[in-house]
């Protein structure tokens, strides 16, 4: 094939990046109407609740007024922000530990058939039982911060855990065969060939997990109440609750919502990282 | 013919769980050197038959036999390319570490580099080592397809329509760039094919193979010299010998029929 000219060059392939060209015509108005809008909306919606907290002269402790919101965020900052990192890190924790055992689990099932067989049903009741319901018990069982971990490691464990599963069963038949064909070992087929088809799956799995595990977190400490010795964020929701201090919910609410949008954004940064060179998720334009 | 045997298949029939006979009592010797086309309708067992030269599946009764029949003429890993259908890259892998893949597996990366850069070049693909199958068209997959079946040198290539979702520009110059390649390697050809054209074109043998169950209607010797060309796709033999193959084929499947 030396002598043969070069094909014309790719005529199936799409020029990468194509669909974004319509973005890059105006991508100061594409900008303005992905970003500005929903943040037009945020400050409509504020104005309102303001004028309505004022003219009806609503007490804070029904509803506080955005503005009396952003004082209590700003005046109790030291308290809230390091409530913040207290339930991140719970997070964090329980995120890492549920992204090793989901994925390690699940590789260790694409090897035994019998291993799967035996403990699969158990990790689906581990799902399907409400974390919630779960919580008092290890909350009697376990010190504080290590039953917290453990909520936010049960609810994130099984979207890890079934992604991987999939994702190591969906291997190309013929890339399947090709391995076969060279005698590849069943190492060299797991890390060469199951590992990277799965790579997509896990990553969603991942997000899905990163945003459970805030979600297990924020479960178990509001289980743990006033009772518990805990100083995340949504045990501050719920001692401020018992004080009638809504501001503050209010404050901690918001930290709490930018926390798991933020914990979503990385992972998705994340994905887009790690696949943008190959796969179709990360090629076609995104959100 | 006179050249040793490299594989032969004996009486092999294949019947799969759900009743299907792909091969009933097939015979069939494969010779260093030739470029022996199986042809039929599909469903025949073409790639049935390829799949156990290959050893990606076992024959139901009968025997694949290797060269002289000795044990010890069984191949080694990597003494086999297969080319599938598709391409079947992957697509998380740059064309290189695709090329390379088969060398990792039977473990002489020590050796990988300059192999893969020279069946890179071989194909046509030099400037491509870093590309992602994505950024390829259909028939530069194919080439790195043919680059990796190529690059632990086999002496075998068995290939299963490998062409056949291509355009038919792209597939008469991959065409021609195959005959290049086995005339250069001096490698023995399996090739699977639907199309009596391409068949009549690359072979120096074509077997016509019978559909449900696969068995051997003809055995047809391509004597035309090679290097063939444009001039030998446009010639009265051609035409003459695509008549005699396309004749030998109606009869393969009007036997099934009537």
């Amino acid at each position: 094939m030396s002598g043969s000219p070069a094909e014309p060059a790719p005529a199936g392939m799409p020029p990468v990046g194509a669909p974004a060209e319509a973005d890059e015509a105006r991508p100061w108005r594409a900008r303005l109407v992905r970003f500005g809008l929903p943040l037009l909306a945020l400050a409509l919606g504020c104005v309102a609740w303001e004028l309505v907290v004022w003219v009806y002269a609503v007490p804070a402790y029904q509803l506080p007024s955005p503005l009396a919101v952003a004082t209590t965020l700003v005046e109790d900052r030291a308290l809230l922000f390091g409530s913040l990192l207290v339930t991140l890190e719970t997070t964090a924790y329980g995120f890492a530990l549920a992204v090793l055992g989901g994925a390690g689990l699940a590789i260790l099932f694409s090897q035994s058939r019998l291993l799967e067989t035996m403990l699969y049903p158990y990790a689906v009741i581990l799902q399907v039982t409400p974390v919630v319901a779960v919580a008092p018990l290890l909350l009697i069982w376990l010190p504080q911060p290590v039953a917290v971990l453990a909520c936010a490691w049960i609810v994130a464990f099984f979207p890890m855990l079934a992604n991987t599963t999939l994702g190591l069963h969906s291997v190309d038949h013929n890339l399947s065969d090709l391995f076969a064909l060279y005698g590849a070992s069943r190492l060299q087929r797991l890390v060469r060939l199951q590992l990277p088809a799965a790579l997509p799956m896990m990553l969603a799995g991942a997000r899905i997990a990163g945003g459970l595990s805030l979600v297990g977190a924020v479960v178990a400490e509001i289980a743990a109440g006033s009772a518990g010795a805990g100083s995340g964020l949504a045990y501050r929701i719920a001692e401020s609750s018992y004080r009638l201090n809504v501001p503050r919910m209010f404050a901690a609410l918001i930290l709490l919502s930018v926390a798991g949008m933020a914990v979503f954004g990385l992972l998705s940064l994340a994905s887009w990282l790690i696949l943008r060179r190959w796969h179709e998720s990360a090629l076609s334009r995104g959100p | 013919m006179s050249s040793p045997a490299v594989v032969a298949l004996r009486a092999v029939t294949k019947a799969f769980p759900n009743g299907t006979r792909a091969l009933d009592g097939l015979d069939l010797t494969v010779r260093r050197g030739e470029f022996l086309s199986l042809l039929g309708p599909s469903g025949c067992g073409k790639s049935t038959a390829l799949r156990l030269i290959a050893g990606l599946s076992r024959p139901s009764g009968g025997a694949v036999v290797w060269g002289d029949g000795a044990p010890k003429a069984a191949p080694a890993r990597g003494d086999l390319g297969v080319v599938f259908q598709e391409p079947t890259l992957m697509p998380w892998a740059s064309v290189a570490a695709n090329v390379r893949l088969p060398l990792q597996l039977t473990r002489r990366a020590d050796v990988a580099e300059p192999r893969v850069r020279a069946a890179l070049a071989r194909v046509g693909l030099d400037g491509f080592a870093e590309a992602y199958p994505r950024e390829l068209s259909g028939g530069m997959k194919m080439r790195v397809a043919i680059a990796r079946a190529l690059v632990t040198d086999p002496a075998l290539l068995l290939m299963d329509e490998p062409f056949a979702a291509l355009d038919e520009i792209t597939r008469f110059r991959l065409d021609n760039a195959l005959l290049g390649l086995w005339q250069e390697l001096g490698k023995t050809v399996v090739f699977v094919t639907h199309s009596v054209f391409e068949a009549v074109y690359l072979s120096t043998r074509i077997v016509v193979m019978t559909p449900r169950p696969g068995r051997v209607a003809a055995d047809i010797a391509i004597d035309a010299p090679f290097p063939r060309s444009e001039t030998f796709r446009t010639s009265a033999e051609f035409a003459a010998l695509c008549r005699t193959v396309g004749g030998a084929l109606a009869d393969a499947m009007g036997e099934t029929f009537a």
